[in-house]
């Protein structure tokens, strides 16, 4: 599978060596162009504002909303879940605004409060890191919960997307990388 | 490696690809987001500033760095003196993003660092080659800054800093097995982190150039040179139009292999800030605290 990582800024590199570890192609998206020919996209974790600003500069933010509307399948980490959806809590941030949720940013608060967590999914155990991680604080009918901690969802999908407030990545875990890839890519239908 | 080591080198990770910027209030702090800094760095003077003033600089003031920290959403960095553990715990206190052991500010302790493994809050410290990053990395700072020369505007020191560090670290890659040792003692540097830098065939944290970086194309220049994001300290609020200067160097962070962008980027900014040639420095703050 050919999977794109939004290469704008931040942790580009740890889903890049999660793809490959698992056989499959990576392509550092850019521009444009970069976006032809993907299965899947993954917007990384980061800075929402800075991807916010930067997704403008070559008009990357039309060009995934095009592709998205044509069938891309997109996985939005932490920022990149931010950058997906529709409102932002107390913020006019300009996102993709693709996703029915409403989130909170820093919902735990400063860098203090970053934590790691074992979670089980998908028959697995995972280790997981929330930094200075958002919350999803509404959620529209389209959105099906993937997993809760103390009741809050932490991670969900749609038809064609996935989202985590959390960071998989970064601990070399794979297993929302498969389900990204069995479950969203290769399903067609929900 | 404890867990909270490993949440701050990740902290540190999500900033890649990032300019991290000095302001000096929420007023500069807000225009640093609005540009796309990917953190401040509070601090009372700027390091141009503090080489004119002489004198001691010390921790900024907690009320400013409170009202930075409300100011805006991304991470707020600030700056303690060389070795003094006690400003530490006042940033930790103040629920600090990031702390930087910095050398702009006048050592507390001309022999030993913090014990930085001890903090909650990450660390970040200067370095000019591998043996100093891995020292610091050994005291348990989460990410590392190529020193370069802060407040001179002349990016010759980064890039020395830059190179330096990438040639110790093919040294380390090259390295077989039994040379390790030998390594290690002449970087003066912990035997297990240069093993580590072995297997990693790299640094185990993050790595940003800092210490003169002026424009979009000095930047750039870092980027190319393989670190991982920019400090820029005076350069840009001392410059003749810091918001346009930002943006402009932000955008070049994120597209440092893009000549025909950075052509357009580095199009009419004004004046640079007021600079000066490091041959002709009177203190350079990169000697202090190896």
């Amino acid at each position: 599978m050919i999977i794109g990582v939004l290469d704008l800024q931040g942790a580009v590199h740890e889903h890049i060596s999660i793809i490959e570890s698992c056989n499959d192609i990576a392509v550092r998206v850019k521009e444009n162009k970069d976006l032809e020919n993907l299965d899947g996209l993954i917007i990384p974790g980061g800075e929402s504002t800075v991807l916010s600003r930067l997704l403008k500069i070559k008009g990357l933010n039309s060009g995934i909303v095009k592709k998205y509307r044509q069938g891309l399948k997109i996985w939005g980490t932490c920022a990149g879940l931010i950058i997906l959806a529709k409102k932002i809590e107390g913020e006019s941030m300009e996102t993709l605004g693709l996703l029915d949720i409403e989130v909170k940013r820093n919902g735990y608060g400063r860098q203090l409060d970053s934590f790691t967590k074992d979670v089980e999914f998908n028959n697995n155990v995972s280790t997981v890191r929330f930094i200075r991680a958002p919350r999803i604080i509404k959620t529209g009918v389209e959105i099906t919960p993937l997993l809760k901690i103390d009741n809050e969802i932490v991670a969900a999908r749609t038809k064609n997307t996935m989202f985590t407030t959390f960071h998989p990545e970064v601990t070399g875990d794979t297993s929302f990388y498969n389900y990204f890839k069995e479950s969203i890519i290769k399903t067609q239908v929900l | 490696m404890e867990d909270r080591v490993r949440i701050n080198m990740d902290l540190a990770r999500m900033l890649k690809g990032g300019v991290i910027m000095d302001v000096i209030d929420a007023e500069q702090a807000k225009i640093a987001q609005e540009a796309g800094a990917v953190a401040v760095m509070a601090l009372e003077r700027v390091p141009s500033d503090i080489r004119k003033a002489g004198g001691v600089s010390r921790m900024s003031d907690p009320k400013m760095i409170q009202e930075i920290q409300k100011a805006v959403t991304i991470p707020v960095m600030a700056k303690v003196r060389i070795g003094h553990f006690v400003e530490a715990q006042i940033l930790e206190a103040l629920d600090i993003d990031f702390i930087d052991e910095s050398e702009v500010l006048t050592c507390a302790d001309d022999q030993y660092h913090i014990n930085k493994g001890e903090f909650k809050a990450p660390f970040v410290c200067g370095a000019r080659n591998l043996g100093e990053a891995l020292r610091r990395i050994g005291e348990g700072a989460s990410m590392i800054r190529t020193k370069g020369e802060a407040g001179t505007g002349d990016v010759i020191e980064a890039v020395r800093h830059m190179r330096q560090m990438t040639a110790d670290i093919k040294r380390v890659i090259m390295a077989s097995d039994e040379e390790i040792m030998t390594i290690a003692r002449d970087l003066k540097a912990p035997f297990e982190l240069v093993k580590k830098v072995k297997e990693l065939k790299g640094l185990p944290v993050v790595n940003f150039a800092a210490g003169g970086i002026a424009t979009p194309a000095d930047a750039a220049l870092m980027m190319q040179l393989g670190c991982d994001g920019v400090f820029v300290g005076s350069g840009i609020f001392k410059s003749d139009n810091p918001a346009k200067r930002a943006k402009a160097i932000v955008e070049a962070v994120a597209y440092f292999n893009d000549p025909v962008l950075l052509a357009k980027v580095s199009t009419g900014l004004g004046e640079c800030m007021e600079s000066i040639s490091v041959s002709e420095v009177k203190v350079e703050f990169a000697q202090r605290g190896v």
